[in-house]
């Protein structure tokens, strides 16, 4: 099979999924008590001729399974309806903060990514080694850590007390920044977001890497890479190293949603203006179809990043292709 | 009788030799007893009432220990209530969880074919929607009482479990004492609560201890960001409330946070011991 043929197959696997997550809200939302007319008169009320209006208006009045497919049709047409509050296409708000996350996720991953194969690799050389056992221990206290504690924390010391960074937000309001000195405002406000985030999800690939490069060693064909007199980097790198990072690729891919997650939460704590600061929002004013919205969009989201794992797991490893 | 109880002691003290091999899973273990008796005793421990203030903003000191809060509340106190529903969060939603993904990874695997392949679909939606999301609107359309935050970490994390019993329930469904059973005329749900499920429980057991300082993560995220149950005291609301006040009260952040994370390291310890103890076989 070609890798464009198994991407086509890996996408078409996608779409239940993604009718599943649309059902699935929509099963959620109806189930909820009251329905959504009430969310939107409030609890104030209004005239039954009104509520009969927006009633038929939302299709309310039509049966439950002709509600759901054109819910499902609505969704995968890219619409995913209105905000309460500010009244805009929720696809909107949404897209309008997505770079700002992204950017934030871009700039952890690349990082953690590196660091942590890194660490990974330094201790699996010597498992049990005094350099070994101070990485696992890092990792051990930073998987106990919540990200938003982190967060507070680095803000509290390297924002407030010693002034090194800014506590908040993606910007300097004040000074006007354009071009390259705007681009270095805003690195300066990541580093503290990015740091936080990286110290968390480094510990994870560290402890995979290790795990994999440890089982790896002991192949073999790295004896054999050994054997014939290779250099020890070239050994580790090209032999050892290629072939340990399919199960990493493999756990980043699944831990995608919780780098999501972990966004939304560092977001809140730094009050950088992405999907998780847009998130907080629509949770204070409970508004229903932006937070649907962002579930059904983060799917979406999620199943690009599985698509992007499939990517490289067939690019690192030529035998997926054929299974 | 007299004889069984004497290898069932020799088998836990086998245990306990395995899980006390590492200082790491003794230390977590002390810390993991340490929450459980606070939480447990926190009526008793706590200096301070729940619903007892006095003034605002009070560095620690020899009466407030830990400080007190934006509304006079001692911190310490507030942290030993929260203890309680981050203990009571953790075992409760792992309970949920546990049963649910026994129920189904028993029946796919124990049935296979149709069950399986509906069942395994399901867990696969479960595994890719975003769960701290679906948590957010759930309580958000349900409302945010203890209850509902439960069954909502609950029904969030059973797929791991349900994966797992399906494996050994796959592999255990092929060993000859089953099929000795099946001879001897037992029915599949003597079969699958008397025979296989004993022997399949120790990683669901293992999982099951790890996924408790998930939970208690969980709910302190959802409580931070404002959806935890606002007639229960939690560490994440605390931290929730102490981001408005760094430049006034850093303690307000800094010690629910260490309580945070000093518990989950306890338990994750623990679960790490526990699996070594276990699961001899997957030990790395």
């Amino acid at each position: 099979m070609s890798l464009g043929l198994y991407l086509i197959k890996r996408c078409l696997y996608a779409v239940p999924l993604m009718i599943g997550a649309i059902v699935l809200i929509f099963t959620l939302v109806r189930l909820a008590p009251g329905n959504p007319v009430d969310y939107i008169v409030g609890e104030m009320g209004a005239d039954p001729v009104v509520v009969a209006r927006l009633m038929a208006d939302m299709g309310l009045d039509q049966p439950i399974h002709v509600q759901l497919f054109a819910y499902v049709r609505q969704i995968l047409s890219g619409d995913l309806g209105y905000s309460f509050v500010s009244n805009a296409p929720v696809s909107m708000l949404i897209l309008d903060r997505l770079p700002a996350t992204l950017l934030l996720m871009v700039s952890q991953l690349v990082l953690s990514v590196i660091i942590g194969v890194a660490l990974g690799v330094m201790s699996a050389r010597k498992p049990g080694a005094s350099l070994d056992n101070s990485i696992t221990v890092f990792s051990l206290a930073a998987f106990a850590i919540p990200v938003f504690w982190l967060g507070q924390m680095l803000i509290l010391v390297a924002g407030y007390h010693l002034s090194w960074f800014p506590m908040q937000g993606m910007i300097n309001f004040r000074a006007r920044y354009s071009g390259w000195e705007y681009a270095l405002d805003v690195a300066y406000h990541m580093v503290l977001p990015v740091t936080a985030m990286t110290l968390l999800n480094l510990a994870l690939i560290q402890r995979l890497t290790r795990a994999s490069m440890i089982e790896v060693l002991g192949q073999d064909y790295v004896k054999v890479a050994r054997a014939k007199g290779l250099k020890e980097s070239t050994v580790l790198i090209r032999h050892a190293l290629r072939n340990a990072l399919l199960p990493v690729v493999t756990v980043i891919g699944l831990e995608f949603r919780s780098l999501i997650a972990g966004a939304v939460l560092t977001e809140t704590v730094f009050a950088w203006p992405g999907l998780g600061r847009l998130t907080f929002d629509a949770i204070g004013t409970r508004d229903y179809p932006l937070l649907m919205g962002m579930f059904l969009f983060i799917c979406v989201l999620v199943i690009i990043g599985n698509l992007i794992t499939d990517i490289l797991y067939a690019l690192l490893d030529p035998r997926i292709r054929y299974a | 009788m007299m004889q069984s109880l004497t290898l069932r002691m020799r088998r836990t003290s086998d245990l306990w030799n395995r899980f006390s091999r590492r200082n790491s899973s003794v230390i977590g273990l002390l810390g993991a007893v340490f929450f459980l008796a606070v939480a447990l005793f926190a009526n008793w421990l706590a200096p301070y009432g729940r619903l007892e203030m006095g003034l605002s903003f009070q560095p620690p000191s020899p009466d407030n220990w830990l400080g007190t809060d934006s509304l006079g509340s001692d911190v310490l106190s507030s942290i030993i209530y929260g203890a309680q529903t981050s203990l009571l969060v953790g075992f409760c939603a792992v309970a949920t969880s546990s049963v649910i993904g026994v129920v189904v990874g028993a029946l796919s695997g124990y049935y296979g074919g149709m069950v399986d392949n509906v069942f395994m679909r399901i867990t696969e939606l479960f595994q890719m929607v975003p769960q701290f999301f679906l948590a957010i609107i759930i309580i958000a359309l349900f409302g945010a009482s203890i209850w509902n935050v439960i069954f909502v970490i609950g029904i969030l994390t059973w797929p791991s479990t349900a994966r797992l019993l399906r494996g050994e329930f796959l592999a255990l469904k092929q060993r000859e004492f089953i099929e000795a059973g099946r001879s001897l005329g037992m029915s599949d749900f003597d079969l699958i609560m008397r025979e296989i499920l004993p022997n399949a429980l120790p990683p669901v057991i293992v999982n099951a201890s790890l996924q408790i300082s998930g939970a208690i993560l969980l709910e302190t995220s959802l409580s931070f960001l404002g959806l935890g149950d606002p007639n229960v005291m939690s560490w994440g609301m605390m931290l929730n409330s102490a981001q408005e006040y760094f430049n006034r009260a850093w303690w307000m952040a800094a010690f629910p946070g260490l309580a945070i994370f000093l518990t989950t390291l306890g338990l994750n310890l623990v679960g790490d011991g526990l699996n070594d103890a276990l699961n001899p076989r997957l030990r790395t």
